[in-house]
């Protein structure tokens, strides 16, 4: 049981779920998650035996609203906290 | 009150915004810094935000300000929220006002220490899995978290969309319903907050017999092992107290509270992989440098501390191809358990009591190696935020070595704000 917990996750799948959510971290930053990780992982295991055809009652209606167009954040405030802008548009990295 | 001291280290940022008359234009407040402010830089704690300077109000705040609150400054608070001590704040620890040696807890810690230090007379925090209980029941105040759906979360920083709440706290019961009463009600800016509030200030104006017939049922998955001795304590003198203003208490049985932990944090880490993501240092936020996007948005994005980069990095992992029936599915179907519990349970009850915490705070330094063990002192907390009800911590006493404050947990069914606050302000008055 501990042995199987030990190998649920190590630093070389630290690095890809990193990689996938855009986190840049060093090789001794993903060393240093895989316990946390193997802990935290083992403890959903809790979650194994939760039946999979629970009903959820919803008990909540969709509200609508109609589609109407009224002012929204004026252009300048929107661009007011961003490093790089141009023409009055956002500026991010060139995607190649 | 001096504003230009600090401590505890509960601000991150101090301001003076003072709107005149109203309800509320006899209180000072703090704001979380996970809370829009116009004008006012909101970083949630994080190097990520740092320098940000929101262009418009949170709902919330816009109504404190219609109010005549006098908003004196942002509060400290775990990184995103993502915390139970305040300690992970890319703007160093707050310590707690009642000894200095232990954590504040959190996330919203910094609100809870500026209260409880009489720094500011009410403050607004937010509460994802016990973000205000926790602090409120380890710095001795009262936190109040509203149901799903009756605060507005326009313009707070989205963490866990389906979990968080904003909820105001307070050094008593009627000055927490004084501020529920401006900020909650029907936002159209909020998809999720279309219900109608109450008059909650009215609701604690004469409590006398407020327990009376009223029946409240402990169930014994919060009262169980991990319950330190001394918060037992406390917690079974509160009852007495219940029992002597003529409530019934009962124990009951909530068996998917057992997994309510863990579908929290499955939950949680998920939504927040997918709520961080928009942090890539182009809209707001210091940019990061690489030879292509990928790489500028990871270095940006290195700047999230670890707890952060340990939630969104696990909330990926779990829903990835392959382990999302593993865990996400189980933990919505956990949730809608939980769910069920509460409703059957509140059917029969008034209220469900347990201890807030279920141990005294932290030394501080002491929970972050081990993000396990922090975690599994959310047990009592995390489950109410499944169900969405709402839920207050009353101080209760105090325990363990150094005599530390411990929080009584009172939870009703949805939208039962006033007869929540009522039982709570009853409470107060009798212990």
């Amino acid at each position: 049981m501990e042995d199987e917990k030990e190998k649920r996750v190590d630093a070389e799948d630290v690095r890809h779920v990193a990689e996938l959510a855009r986190v840049s971290v060093t090789d001794d930053e993903a060393e240093g998650f895989v316990e946390g990780f193997n802990d935290v992982l083992g403890y959903f295991e809790t979650l194994d035996d939760v039946p999979g055809d629970v009903e959820a009652e919803d008990d909540f209606d969709n509200v609508m609203r109609a589609d109407e167009p009224r002012p929204s954040l004026p252009q300048e405030d929107a661009l007011a906290n961003a490093e790089e802008t141009e023409d009055g548009y956002f500026k991010g990295p060139s995607v190649s | 009150m001096s504003t230009t001291e600090d401590s505890f280290n509960a601000f991150v940022t101090r301001c003076d915004v003072d709107s005149g008359e109203g309800a509320l234009d006899d209180l000072t407040v703090g704001v979380k810094d996970n809370i829009s402010t116009e004008g006012v830089e909101t970083t949630c704690g994080s190097k990520v935000l740092e320098g940000y300077v929101p262009p418009y109000d949170a709902t919330a705040v816009e109504r404190l300000k219609d109010a005549g609150a006098h908003i004196v400054g942002k509060t400290n608070m775990d990184e995103f929220g993502m915390g139970t001590t305040t300690e992970t704040s890319a703007f160093g620890v707050t310590r707690n006002p009642t000894n200095e040696e232990y954590v504040p807890g959190g996330s919203s810690g910094g609100s809870a220490a500026a209260v409880a230090a009489g720094d500011v007379d009410a403050a607004l925090g937010t509460d994802t899995g016990g973000s205000v209980r926790c602090p409120a029941a380890f710095c001795g105040v009262v936190g109040l978290k509203p149901t799903y759906g009756l605060v507005s979360r326009y313009g707070l920083i989205a963490y866990a969309n389906s979990l968080e709440t904003i909820g105001p706290m307070a050094r008593d019961v009627e000055t927490t319903a004084r501020v529920l009463d401006v900020i909650a009600g029907a936002d159209e800016r909020d998809g999720t907050c279309g219900a109608e509030a109450e008059d909650y200030v009215a609701a604690v104006e004469d409590t006398e017999g407020a327990l009376e017939d009223a029946t409240v049922a402990v169930p014994d998955e919060l009262v169980g092992d991990g319950v330190e001795d001394g918060v037992r304590e406390r917690f079974d003198d509160a009852l007495e107290t219940l029992r002597a203003e003529g409530a019934e208490v009962r124990e009951v049985s909530m068996p998917s509270l057992e997994k309510a932990l863990a579908a929290y944090y499955v939950i949680a880490m998920g939504e927040a992989s997918s709520n961080l993501a928009r942090f890539d240092g182009v809209r707001y936020g210091p940019g990061g440098e690489g030879d292509n996007w990928n790489e500028e948005f990871a270095d940006a994005r290195a700047r999230f501390g670890d707890e952060v980069k340990r939630r969104i990095m696990l909330g990926t992992y779990a829903l990835s191809e392959g382990y999302y029936g593993e865990y996400y599915d189980k933990a919505q179907n956990a949730r809608a358990l939980v769910r069920q519990d509460f409703d059957d349970v509140l059917d029969e009850a008034d209220v469900v009591a347990s201890p807030t915490m279920p141990l005294t705070p932290f030394r501080i330094g002491e929970a972050l190696d081990d993000p396990l063990q922090m975690y599994l002192a959310d047990a009592n907390t995390t489950p109410v935020n499944l169900a969405g009800v709402p839920s207050i911590s009353v101080p209760c006493g105090r325990a363990g070595e150094d005599d530390l404050p411990v929080g009584l947990q009172l939870t009703a069914g949805r939208f039962e704000e006033a007869k929540l606050l009522s039982v709570a302000r009853d409470f107060e008055a009798a212990r």
